[in-house]
């Protein structure tokens, strides 16, 4: 078993919370895990990418190589297309929907959907909306989680221990938000990931 | 004992632990900063105590690592590729002076220069103090590699060069560790004969580092950082440091059988490389970073002794930038199969100064008051207000290495330049800032030298600076800076009008003058809000 994801957003807006919660999952899952991320100048508003890869045996490059990611998690949805090339033909593309603008140029979000839709039945997910509804804003990457869990080859309980094992020093509220956002994003997606 | 989850950086930072050091001495900078922050987060839980403060730059650190060496412990100093370029007079006559207690330097590269000016090759550097030099190609081997670091160092008397990049600096795996060893006694050698570079001790010294050369490669030969990968055919790879991994990754995805040479300890094992050579007619040699070892082998002719050396230097591998999986199977002769292509809408996403940061209302001033100036040149340097030379304020003009803003426009004043302005941290200011603005008074250059004073090194996540806000004026009254030309602004939209007048008073004004903007970095003061105890 092999699994590789790319992780896409802008510097500041979490991903490295999204890969510590899958790396644990899998460490504790006894599965072998690589994580390369961006530290440094990008991480202020630039272009952020982490790639993660599990395996049930020896990893020896700690990139993925291009047209091999199973899996792009997106929390921005512009961001979710940069990284195409890394897509295997069969791989999926699961992007938050919401805009995050801050540069020259933006494309019109017509345009982000259409090249969306090009991809393998990409999961489109209204991350900020659902995790108001779960009960915070900020729980929006665990909303994303969520809905990639399906695709990360991971159990959902492996992953819900992670998030409250990395929440748990910030009181059982926050633990039980972050779960809630999580289940809240498992249950769109799971749908659109049984018929693989 | 249970593998934990570790970056490359964190895991040199464990073995160092555990090799038992008694002292990290550093100087901020991505790649190589995690190291140093993981033994200031981990230090203090352990019996021994290690110091671990940040020191002024890289050629601090590394004379008080030499001292820590000399009175007998173990100590690790860590820098970014660069900022070896400002520990190298101390680097390469450590190398001549040989060390006492253990004395690794571990050297992260930035190959692809995701956060740096350039991708310089630190195993130059090894190769020219003539110490040994570990490339670990894995955060285990990282982690081995530092611990047994130590001892190397201890066993030869010489400094050990740890090197790694971006990519292993920056990556997590699961990493198992061994007990701690026990710090070194207090043990300061008392040898003039060694310590004392004058040239009668500097030339025998010299001569036995030379000396050691044998030994050095001797033990490489037998380092378990160097060996084979059997395989058939007559086309090898010589793969070193984690150029490995992705010929691994080739190899093992495409089942490819390739005898592969992996290298990790240098000197290079000759013996082992010549025994690889004789087998083969072909060479692939995988570098990341310069070519250092390739073209040694093609000899400075080409004359390759019958062999075809393939790699960086002839276009097999790409002479810039760091390698992939991808590069590495097209080396290899892989078909590249199809992939999908990056839109056509899709735009670039630059870094940015933060909503709210301080740099943002100091350099809308800053524009205001250039913008009426016939000559707009604004010297700068290295940190979060570089951001500064991109839109929209395209504000600064010139970024070359820490410390430069101030003497460059030194130089420019004393070509006739008017105004003279840079603009630097105050983390880069106490790094290598104030003996270019002593020079500038010395010399009655005219120039404003504006100190961004956001109480950190911001860019590299926060971590204390050596001066801030009074220690900064105490600096540069002491200096000779005159005390009517030193200011202290505060960078704030409703104090705007005011700062334009001040900077452009002093901007005018035919002297030496400084301009402190006070504010603190706005991710500093969140994080202090959010965990009162850190970063005091």
């Amino acid at each position: 078993m092999q699994i590789n994801i790319i992780l896409a957003g802008v510097g500041g807006q979490g991903i490295l919370t999204i890969a510590a919660v899958i790396d644990l999952a899998a460490l504790q899952s006894g599965l072998i895990v690589r994580q390369a991320e961006v530290h440094g100048m990008s991480q202020r508003g630039g272009a952020v990418q982490s790639h993660l890869r599990i395996a049930d045996q020896e990893i020896y490059s700690d990139l993925i190589a291009e047209g091999t990611a199973n899996l792009i998690l997106s929390v921005e949805p512009l961001e979710a297309l940069r990284y195409l090339p890394f897509l295997a033909s069969e791989g999926r593309i699961v992007t938050s929907t919401d805009l995050f603008i801050n540069m020259e140029g933006y494309p019109a979000m017509e345009h982000i959907h259409a090249e969306l839709n090009r991809t393998n039945r990409p999961v489109l997910v209204s991350a900020a909306e659902l995790a108001r509804k779960a009960g915070h804003p900020r729980t929006s990457n665990m909303v994303m989680l969520g809905a990639a869990a399906p695709f990360t080859g991971l159990a959902s309980q492996e992953l819900e221990a992670s998030i409250e094992k990395l929440f748990r020093a910030k009181g059982d509220e926050i633990v039980a938000m972050n779960i809630r956002a999580f289940r809240t994003g498992k249950a769109l997606s799971q749908p659109q990931a049984s018929n693989t | 004992m249970n593998k934990q989850l570790l970056l490359g950086a964190e895991a040199i930072a464990l073995g160092a632990l555990d090799a038992g050091i008694s002292g990290v001495y550093a100087y901020p900078g991505t790649p190589s900063t995690e190291i140093t922050e993981y033994i200031q987060k981990k230090s203090g839980g352990r019996e021994q105590p290690v110091r671990s403060a940040w020191s002024s730059n890289e050629k601090t650190a590394y004379e008080a690592a030499l001292g820590m060496s000399y009175a007998g412990k173990r100590t690790l100093v860590c820098m970014k590729h660069v900022g070896l370029n400002v520990a190298a007079d101390a680097f390469i006559n450590s190398a001549i002076t040989g060390v006492n207690g253990g004395l690794v330097v571990a050297v992260a590269d930035d190959p692809s220069m995701h956060s740096s000016q350039n991708e310089q090759d630190s195993r130059v550097y090894g190769k020219f103090a003539m110490v040994p030099v570990l490339e670990p190609a894995s955060q285990q081997e990282l982690y081995d590699a530092s611990r047994y670091a130590f001892d190397l160092s201890e066993s030869v008397q010489l400094p050990v060069l740890l090197r790694l990049t971006t990519r292993l600096a920056h990556s997590r795996a699961g990493v198992k560790s061994a007990a701690t060893r026990l710090q070194n006694p207090l043990n300061a050698l008392y040898a003039p004969e060694r310590f004392v570079l004058m040239p009668h001790n500097a030339r025998r010294q010299y001569n036995n580092l030379l000396g050691m050369q044998d030994r050095l490669e001797e033990l490489s030969e037998h380092s378990s950082l160097n060996r084979l990968i059997p395989g058939s055919g007559k086309m090898g790879v010589l793969a070193f440091g984690i150029a490995f991994n992705y010929v691994m990754e080739v190899r093992q995805a495409c089942g490819l059988d390739f005898p592969l040479l992996k290298i990790g300890h240098y000197p290079l094992p000759r013996k082992q490389i010549e025994a690889f050579f004789n087998t083969c007619e072909t060479i692939l040699v995988a570098e990341e970073g310069y070519p250092v070892y390739e073209e040694l082998l093609r000899g400075y002719f080409g004359l390759q002794n019958g062999k075809q050396i393939k790699g960086r230097l002839d276009g097999t591998l790409p002479r810039a930038g760091e390698l992939n999986a991808d590069s590495v199977a097209h080396a290899l002769g892989v078909t590249k199969k199809e992939v999908l292509a990056v839109p056509s809408i899709m735009v670039n996403r630059p870094p940015e100064l933060c909503k709210g940061c301080g740099h943002r209302d100091l350099y809308e001033a800053l524009n205001t008051v250039m913008s009426s100036c016939k000559e707009q040149h604004v010297f700068s340097d290295i940190g979060c207000y570089t951001l500064g030379a991109l839109a929209p304020y395209n504000a600064i003009h010139t970024c070359v290495d820490m410390g430069a803003s101030i003497t460059m426009a030194k130089g420019a004043a004393d070509a006739g330049l008017r105004p003279a302005v840079a603009v630097i941290g105050d983390s880069t200011f106490t790094h290598s800032g104030m003996t270019g603005l002593l020079d500038a008074i010395n010399d009655h250059s005219p120039l404003t030298v504006i100190i961004a004073d956001n109480d950190t090194t911001a860019m590299t996540g926060g971590q204390n600076s050596s001066a801030n806000g009074s220690k900064l004026q105490a600096i540069c009254l002491g200096l000779g800076v005159d005390e009517a030309h030193l200011r202290t602004i505060i960078p704030l939209k409703s104090h705007l009008a005011e700062n334009i007048d001040a900077l452009r008073q002093e901007i005018n004004w035919d002297g030496v003058s400084v301009v402190i903007a006070v504010r603190e970095c706005i991710e500093t003061a969140a994080r202090k809000k959010r965990n009162p105890s850190a970063n005091v």
